[in-house]
C-alpha cells in the first residue's frame, strides 16, 4: 500500500501527548486557508488546510457567516487542481458548510462536470454532494443525469444515487416519484447494496399505495434478494403488511409467515434475528408460530458475541411479558447469563427469569440473584427490584424469601434511588400481603436505624406511625422510633416525635411511656422538635379529645396545599386569627395530571398515598359534614368519578356514587370553564323514574360556581336497605348565570335561570361490591367451605376471545382479581379466574370463574360462589344473570 | 418503527472520552453541547467495559450503542432502540476494520490524528444521511484510500490497482486535452 500523504514523519514518537492539531486555532487556520487562491495550487498542502478546517469544525467549532463564505469561496477554486485525493476532501468540506442557495451556483457547474466525468468517484461523490446541497430548482436540470446513475453499472455510483433518491424524496416527492422504472430495474442489480437502497427507496415511493407495496413484498418474497441488508427490509416491510391486512384474514395461516420462518434459516445473522423479532412480535402469534423463531434464539443465548446475546435476550424478555410458557425453554440458557460480563445482559436475562419463573423456582433464583447484586449498577439493580416486586404480587406466599432479599440488600452500599426503590417495594408488599406486615415494618425499623438519607427515615418513620400501632405488639419499635430522637438530624427527629405521638394516641398501654419520652424531647436543640413535642404533649394529656386528637394526627390534611398557599399570602396580619375552615377545599381539576397517573408505577411512599383508604376516608369526613347525610350510618363504598360530561365543554360535571346502608348519595362534581359567567344556585335535578326502587330524600344545591373554581352539589335517594337496588337516572344541571365582566371579575347583579343536559348515570350491581383482595386464595376458599356455595353455567354467547369475556364478567361484579389470573395468555382455550369482594352488608365473596370458548367464538363460564351468607352467593349469580 | 435501518451517530474517541471524530446523522441532538453530552455518557457507561475482542452493546436513554476498543481508540455506533442490533454491529466492525485498514495496524490516538483526513472520509463513506452506504471494510477501506494516492508519486511506490488509476487518470487527462 503507497505511503498516505499526510503521514508525517515520526519524529514525535516520545512525547505522549503529541497531536498534529495541538495549540490550533481558528483564526490562524483561516489564514492558511489563502493557499486555495495560490495560482500553483500544493494539492497536500491545500488537504491538509482542509483537514484542519474539518478537525475544528468537528470539535464543535463553528464559523461565523462571513467566515464559511469566505473558506467556501476559497475552496471551489480547488477544482480546478485533478489530484484525487483534494478533490475527495474538497467534497467532505462543501457538504459540512452546508453553503447557502447563492453560493451554491458557484459550485454547480464544477459538481455537475464532475457528475458526468469518467471517473466513478467523481460521479459518485459529485452525485452525492450536490443532492444534499441543492434545492428544488437545479433538480430537474440534473434529473436526467441521477435517472441513468441509478442503473450505472458501477454500483457505488447507482447506490449514491439512490441513497440521494431517499433524501430528495422527503423535499421533492414529485421528481423522485417519476424514477420509479430505474429505481426498480437497480432492486434486480447484482450488487448488494445498490438493491438494499434501491429496495428502501422503491418502498418509501410506494408506502401510501397499499396495494402496490402488497405487489412488491409478495413477489420479492418469491425471487431471491442477495443483500442480507435488503432481506431485513423485506422482512420489515412483510410484516408491516401483515399487520395491516391481520384484520381481514381472522382464520387460516398468516400470509407470508412461511417466508419469515424460511428467513430463520439464512446464513446472516442479521436476517435470522431480523426474522425471529418479527415472528414474535405478530399480532397474536400462536405458540407454534413461536417455536422455530424462540428456537433460533436460545442459540444466539449462547453464541460469544455480546451483541448477539444482548439482542436475543432482550427480544425473549418482550415475548415473556406475553408467552412467558414459550420461553421456559430457554431458562437453563437464560440462568448462566446471570453472570454475563455485559451487565445489560444479565440484568435483562434476570428480569426475564423472574417473569417466567413459577413458584417453586423462586427460592433458587433468589440464590443466584443475591451472588449477581454485588456487581451491578445501581440503575440495573432498580430494574431487578421492581421485577421482585411484581414477583412477589404474584407468589404471595414467597413473601417471607422475597422479604428476606430485599432487606438483605437495604442493608448493603448503594445510591437514594435504589434505596428508596426497595423501601418503596417493601412497602408495598407491606400494603398487599397482610402477612408480610410485620417482618416487613422491621426490617424498616432496622434500615432507619443505619440509614443516610432523611428523606427516606421521615418517610418510613410515618408510615410506621400509621401501621405500627394496629401490629400486635406496638412497643417493639419504640426502642426504633425513640433513638431517632438521639442520633438524627433535626428534620428526622421531629418525625419521630410525631410517629411516637402516633402511638401514643392509638395505644393506651403505651401512653405513660410515651409521655416520658415526649418530655424528654422538649430539650431538644431544635425548635421544631421542641414545638411538635409541646403540642403532643398538651393535646394526648388533654381529657376527652382523644377523638380529636386522632382526627388531627391520623387525618390527612384535606385542604389542597394550594389553595392553603393562597390563602395564606392573602391574609392580611389583623386582630382576626387565620381561619382555616375558611381555605377552600375545592381541588382545580387537573386532567393532564390525572391521564398520567394510570401509567405511572405504583407509588410507595413518595407523595400522598394514592390507595383507595384516604379517598373513602376524605369522601366519609365530606359527607358526614353534611347535616343531611349525617344520620345515613356508615359509608359502604364509594365509586370512581363518572363523567357525566364530554371533555372541553361548558360545564364539565362528573359524578360519585356514595352507596350507604339504605341511601345512596350521588356527588356531582361541577366545575365552570366559562371565564364570563359565575353560576348560583347550583342543582342537578334527577329524573329517577327508571330506578323504581329510589326515592330522593334530600339535595345539597352549590351556592355558587365561580369559574374554573370546582364544587360540589349533592343529592340523596332512600332505598330499600341493605338490597342492590339498581336503576338509571337521568339528569338536569339547573343554576342562575351572572355576566362577569372579565377585567373587573365583578359579576353582575340580574341572573338569568338556565339548564344543561348531562348524560345518564346508572348504579349497577357492582357499586356494591368492594374490591378487597386475599393473598391466598385457596386458603380463604377452603376455610369459607362449601356451606353457601352456589354454582352454575352460564352461556356468555360470541365473544371476540376469552381475555374480553373475563374482562366483562370482573367488570360486571366489580371484585378484586386474585393472584394475577385476571390476564388470560392469548390463545388459550380456557381460563380460571380467582374473584374477592365484600358485598353489600360486609359480606365477604369469593368467586370462581371457569372460562372455555370453542370454535365459533362462543365462550361458556362455569360459575362457583362462596360466601357467608346464601343470599349473597344467590345474589352474585343473579347479577351474572341479568347482566 | 423505522422500517430502514437507521445509523443515529458514529463516533470515535480518545481514551479520555474526548472527540478524534464524530458524525451525527440524526437532530435527537440539535446543539454541540448535547452532542457532548451525549458523548460523555456514551463513554463513561462503557468506560471500564473490556470491548476489545468482541464488539460490546448496551442500552440507555432508549438508544442503542454498540462500541468496540482498540489501544486509546474507542469506537461507537449509536441506534433508536427498535434497531436491529446485529445491523449496527455489522457498521461498527465495518467502520473498526476499514480504520484498522487504514492506518496500517497502528491503531492508536496519535495515528489517527494524524491520518484524520482518512477517518473522516472512513465515515463519509459508510453512512450518508443516517442510511448504511457500504459495511465491508475492505471496500471501504479502498474507496478511502484509493483517493490518498498522490498521482504525482513514482510509479514504483504504487500498487497494481493504483498504478491502474493514474494511469487511467492520464489517460483520462490527454482525452479531455
Amino acid at each position: 500500500m503507497a505511503q498516505p500523504f499526510l503521514k508525517k514523519d515520526d519524529d514525535h514518537d516520545d512525547e505522549v501527548d503529541y497531536s498534529p492539531f495541538l495549540g490550533i486555532e481558528k483564526g490562524a487556520v483561516l489564514q492558511e486557508a489563502r493557499v486555495f487562491n495560490d495560482p500553483q495550487l500544493d494539492p497536500r498542502r491545500c488537504s491538509q488546510v482542509i483537514t484542519k478546517l474539518l478537525y475544528l469544525l468537528n470539535q464543535g467549532e463553528t464559523f461565523t457567516k462571513v467566515e464559511a463564505t469566505e473558506v467556501f469561496f476559497a475552496v471551489t477554486k480547488l477544482f480546478q487542481s485533478r489530484d484525487l485525493g483534494l478533490r475527495r476532501m474538497v467534497y467532505v468540506i462543501i457538504k459540512e458548510l452546508s453553503p447557502s442557495a447563492d453560493e451554491v451556483i458557484i459550485v454547480t457547474s464544477s459538481l455537475m462536470k464532475d457528475m458526468t466525468s469518467k471517473t466513478d468517484m467523481y460521479r459518485a461523490n459529485a452525485i452525492r454532494v450536490l443532492c444534499q446541497i441543492t434545492d428544488g430548482t437545479l433538480l430537474t436540470q440534473i434529473e436526467r443525469y441521477l435517472k441513468q446513475a441509478i442503473v450505472d453499472k458501477n454500483p457505488v455510483v447507482a447506490s449514491a444515487a439512490l441513497v440521494s433518491g431517499i433524501r430528495l424524496l422527503q423535499t421533492n416527492p414529485e421528481i423522485v416519484k417519476r424514477w420509479s422504472n430505474e429505481v426498480q430495474e437497480a432492486v434486480q442489480s447484482r450488487a448488494a447494496l445498490v438493491q438494499f437502497h434501491a429496495l428502501a427507496l422503491l418502498h418509501q415511493i410506494r408506502q401510501n399505495d397499499r396495494l402496490a407495496v402488497n405487489k412488491l413484498v409478495s413477489s420479492l418474497t418469491r425471487g431471491s434478494v442477495r443483500s442480507p441488508l435488503a432481506q431485513c427490509l423485506l422482512i420489515r416491510y412483510t410484516s408491516q403488511v401483515t399487520r395491516e391486512s391481520a384484520s381481514n384474514t381472522q382464520t387460516g395461516d398468516r400470509p407470508f409467515y412461511d417466508f419469515l420462518e424460511g428467513c430463520l434459516r439464512h446464513k446472516a445473522e442479521m436476517v435470522i434475528f431480523e426474522a425471529a423479532r418479527a415472528i414474535t412480535e405478530l399480532n397474536g402469534v400462536t405458540s407454534r408460530e413461536l417455536t422455530p423463531a424462540i428456537t433460533v434464539l436460545q442459540l444466539f443465548l449462547s453464541s460469544t458475541k455480546p451483541v448477539l446475546r444482548f439482542a436475543a435476550v432482550r427480544t425473549l424478555n418482550k415475548v415473556a411479558m406475553t408467552h412467558p410458557i414459550a420461553v421456559t425453554n430457554c431458562n437453563i440458557d437464560m440462568e448462566s447469563l446471570i453472570s454475563d460480563q455485559n451487565r445489560s445482559i444479565a440484568t435483562l436475562a434476570i428480569t426475564t427469569l423472574l417473569k417466567t419463573g413459577n413458584e417453586s423456582s423462586v427460592d433458587r433464583l433468589m440464590k443466584q440473584i443475591t451472588t449477581f447484586m454485588s456487581d451491578i449498577a445501581d440503575e440495573f439493580k432498580i430494574v431487578v427490584i421492581e421485577a421482585i416486586r411484581s414477583l412477589c404480587l404474584k407468589f404471595p406466599l414467597k413473601h417471607r424469601s422475597l422479604m428476606n432479599f430485599l432487606s438483605n440488600i437495604l442493608r448493603e452500599e448503594g445510591g437514594f434511588e435504589y434505596k428508596k426503590a426497595i423501601v418503596d417495594s417493601i412497602v408495598i408488599l407491606i400494603r398487599d400481603i397482610p402477612e408480610a406486615k410485620e417482618s416487613g415494618l422491621l426490617h424498616l425499623c432496622e434500615f432507619i436505624e443505619d440509614c443516610e438519607f432523611t428523606y427516606l427515615s421521615t418517610q418510613i418513620l410515618h408510615f410506621l406511625g400509621i401501621e405500627g400501632p394496629k401490629t400486635s405488639d406496638p412497643s417493639k419499635y419504640i426502642r426504633y422510633i425513640y433513638n431517632r430522637v438521639h442520633l438524627e438530624n433535626a428534620t428526622v427527629r421531629a418525625g419521630a416525635v410525631s410517629t411516637l405521638a402516633k402511638f401514643g394516641a392509638m395505644v393506651d398501654s403505651l401512653k405513660p411511656r410515651i409521655f416520658v419520652l415526649l418530655r424528654r424531647c422538649l430539650f431538644d436543640t431544635d425548635d421544631e422538635v421542641r414545638d411538635r413535642a409541646t403540642l403532643y404533649l398538651n393535646t394526648l394529656g388533654a381529657d376527652g379529645a382523644v377523638e380529636d386528637m386522632k382526627e388531627f394526627l391520623f387525618g390527612s390534611l384535606d385542604i389542597p396545599l394550594v389553595n392553603l398557599e393562597r390563602s395564606l399570602k392573602n391574609y392580611e396580619p389583623s386582630e382576626e386569627s387565620f381561619d382555616i375552615n375558611s381555605v377552600p377545599k375545592e381541588v382545580k381539576i387537573q386532567p393532564l395530571a390525572e391521564k398520567k397517573a394510570p401509567g405511572k408505577k405504583p407509588t410507595g411512599l413518595g407523595g400522598p398515598p394514592p390507595a383507595p383508604p384516604s379517598t373513602i376516608d376524605a369522601y366519609e369526613k365530606l359527607l358526614s359534614s353534611i347535616p343531611e347525610f349525617a344520620n345515613f350510618g356508615k359509608l359502604f363504598k364509594s365509586s370512581a368519578p363518572v363523567e357525566l360530561t364530554e371533555a372541553e365543554t361548558e360545564y364539565a360535571v362528573n359524578v360519585v356514587k356514595h352507596i350507604f346502608d339504605g341511601h345512596v348519595v350521588f356527588q356531582y362534581n361541577c366545575t365552570n370553564t366559562i371565564p364570563e359567567q359565575l353560576l348560583e344556585n347550583v342543582t342537578v335535578i334527577v329524573d329517577a323514574s327508571e330506578a323504581e326502587e329510589f326515592a330522593e330524600v334530600a339535595s345539597k344545591p352549590l351556592r355558587s360556581l365561580p369559574y374554573d373554581s370546582p364544587g360540589q352539589t349533592f343529592v340523596a335517594f332512600e332505598k330499600p336497605e341493605g338490597v342492590p337496588a339498581v336503576g338509571k337516572f337521568s339528569n338536569m344541571l339547573r343554576f342562575i348565570v351572572k355576566e362577569v365582566d372579565p377585567s373587573t371579575g365583578e359579576a353582575e347583579d340580574d341572573g338569568v335561570e338556565d339548564e344543561y343536559q348531562l348524560e345518564e348515570l346508572e348504579v349497577v350491581a357492582a357499586d356494591y361490591m368492594l374490591k378487597v383482595g386475599v393473598s391466598n386464595f385457596r386458603n380463604a376458599w377452603e376455610s369459607m367451605g362449601p356451606d353457601c356455595e352456589r354454582v352454575d353455567e352460564y352461556d356468555l354467547g360470541p365473544r371476540e376471545n376469552l381475555a374480553e369475556a373475563v374482562n366483562a364478567v370482573i367488570n360486571l361484579l366489580g371484585m378484586q382479581p386474585c393472584e394475577g389470573t385476571e390476564v388470560v395468555p392469548s390463545n388459550s382455550r380456557s381460563h380460571t379466574c380467582l374473584l374477592s369482594g365484600v358485598y353489600i352488608g360486609n359480606v365477604k365473596v369469593l368467586v370462581r370463574l371457569q372460562f372455555g370458548i370453542d370454535g365459533p367464538k362462543d365462550v361458556a363460564m362455569k360459575l362457583a360462589v362462596r360466601s357467608e351468607d346464601e343470599a349473597v352467593s344467590d345474589a352474585i349469580h343473579e347479577i351474572v344473570a341479568s347482566g | 418503527m423505522e422500517l430502514c435501518p437507521t445509523i443515529k451517530n458514529i463516533l470515535l474517541l480518545d481514551s479520555e472520552g474526548k472527540r478524534i471524530a464524530v458524525k451525527y446523522y440524526s437532530d435527537d441532538w440539535p446543539t454541540n453541547a448535547a452532542k457532548e453530552a451525549f458523548e460523555k455518557a456514551v463513554f463513561t457507561k462503557t468506560q471500564k467495559t473490556n470491548a476489545r475482542t468482541e464488539a460490546e452493546i448496551t442500552m440507555f436513554d432508549n438508544y442503542i450503542v454498540v462500541y468496540k476498543f482498540v489501544q486509546d481508540l474507542h469506537f461507537f455506533v449509536t441506534g433508536g432502540e427498535n434497531e436491529n442490533e446485529i445491523i449496527l454491529a455489522t457498521v461498527l466492525q465495518g467502520f473498526f476494520d476499514a480504520v484498522g485498514l487504514l492506518l496500517r495496524g497502528t491503531e492508536d490516538k496519535k495515528e489517527a490524528l494524524e491520518n484524520l483526513d482518512l477517518i473522516l472520509l472512513c465515515l463519509d463513506e459508510i453512512v450518508d444521511g443516517g442510511i448504511i452506504l457500504e459495511t465491508d471494510a475492505n471496500v471501504i477501506a479502498g474507496k478511502v484510500d484509493s483517493h490518498s494516492m498522490d498521482a504525482g508519486a513514482p510509479l514504483s511506490e504504487q500498487t497494481i490497482t493504483q498504478a491502474l488509476a493514474t494511469a487511467r487518470e492520464h489517460l483520462t487527462r490527454s482525452l479531455l486535452k
